[in-house]
């Protein structure tokens, strides 16, 4: 079971694509699909590899996704 | 890019949050910096490492000159002032000097710190005023158009200079060593995890305290110079930067595509402003000089 997961709020996202460069583990993917402002936003491919290291929330410069530890 | 979906594929465990949220205006987001743009990235590193000294919020304040970063204490959810330009460290120590107690941060731009407000900032350096100087540095004026500004590299076009910069810059890290800062370091917006840690120093260091962080301006000066988008920009800097702590300063200059020195380089003890008022007046006055009392409206 993955370690971590990660929270994203599509709506704030403008696709700058940080965080899905920047995870370690490769979690994330930029989606095709679109929000309502027109940006990509990331997509969640590997969920089990996420370790919960909050990189892609220190990224972020929209504040749209976070990671966390699953509490033990 | 594949997916289509939105879709996060599990639960979100309830009162797990971002751990920026609680310092910002939530009410004033989405913010208006740019896509790509990498004030943001700096925003949650100070929080970072706000979180990390456990510093006492309510002791803290964010002062802002004009600029794109200076949306910044627009947007902390702390006590805040947005000044006029260029104004922001006359108003800092101002701030200081009626209310010792606090830990005074500038939060502000190369335009507005080193340009406008230059003098003032060379100033409260030599003074080793005990402020927390951020700079975020896109070595542009982008609010205005992304003019020319004191930090442009040579070579570079911009607005002012179509045919490209031609004047020698500010290497900024230079300047504040040679000014008397106690603390001076660079980073970029790649080194999430170096530029939190440094704010963090700076919480419990003593003295004018100066980060400069380079951040891509994608909108203005990225684009002008076909030098790709923000995350461009990231990728270059993670290829071309040299971490070297200690590094001699005047040896740490910034050009349009060649190696950036990054680290801490001056870390050092000086007698601060308040520490030479008290020895000066203490030989001079003996008993008859007093501490000024801190009074506020609240206390
Ligand atoms: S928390 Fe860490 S591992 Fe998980 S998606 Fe974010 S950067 Fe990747
Ligand atoms: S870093 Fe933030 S704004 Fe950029 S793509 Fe990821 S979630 Fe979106
Ligand atoms: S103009 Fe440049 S510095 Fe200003 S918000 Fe846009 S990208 Fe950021």
């Amino acid at each position: 079971m993955a370690k971590g997961f990660v929270s994203i709020t599509v709506e704030r996202c403008k696709g700058c694509g940080f965080c899905v460069e920047f995870c370690p583990t490769h979690v994330l993917c930029l989606s095709s699909a679109f929000n309502s402002k027109g940006y990509h936003p990331p997509n969640i491919v590997s969920a089990e590899k996420c370790s919960g290291c909050d990189l892609c929330g220190m990224y972020c410069p929209d504040f749209a996704i976070f990671g966390a530890r699953y509490a033990r | 890019m594949n997916e289509t979906t939105l879709e996060i594929p599990y639960e979100i465990p309830a009162d797990a949050h971002n751990p920026v949220e609680p310092f910002l205006r939530m009410d004033r987001m989405p913010h208006i910096w740019c896509p790509g743009c990498g004030i943001g990235t700096t925003v949650n590193c100070f929080t970072r490492a706000l979180l990390d000294s456990k510093a006492d919020l309510d002791k803290v304040a964010v002062v802002s000159g004009i600029g794109c970063t200076g949306r910044v204490a627009g947007y902390a959810r702390l006590d805040s002032f947005h000044t006029t330009h260029g104004r922001a460290i006359p108003f800092a120590t101002g701030l200081k000097l009626s209310n010792p107690e606090l830990q005074v941060v500038v939060y502000s731009g190369d335009g507005d710190l080193f340009a406008i407000g230059g003098n003032h900032f060379i100033h409260a350096a030599r003074r080793n005023m005990d402020l927390k100087v951020i700079c975020v540095n896109n070595l542009t004026y982008a609010m205005t158009g992304g003019q020319t500004a004191p930090t442009t590299p040579s070579k570079v076009i911009s607005a002012t200079n179509p045919y490209g910069v031609f004047e020698p810059s500010f290497n900024l890290v230079a300047l504040a060593e040679a000014a008397g800062a106690s603390y001076v370091a660079r980073w970029t917006t790649y080194h999430v995890k170096q530029l939190a840690r440094s704010m963090e120093e700076i919480f419990k260091k003593k003295g004018f305290c100066f980060i400069e962080v380079l951040s891509p301006c994608p909108t203005l000066y990225q684009r002008r110079n076909k030098m790709g988008d923000g995350l461009d920009t990231m990728k270059f800097y993670k290829e071309v930067s040299k971490v070297r702590h200690g590094a001699r300063t005047s040896e740490c200059e910034l050009t349009k595509s060649g190696e950036i020195v990054v680290g801490k380089f001056v870390d050092r003890e000086r007698p601060d402003y308040f520490e030479l008022l008290r020895a000066q007046m203490t030989e001079s006055l003996g008993d008859r000089y007093a501490e000024p009392e801190v009074s506020c409206s609240e206390c």
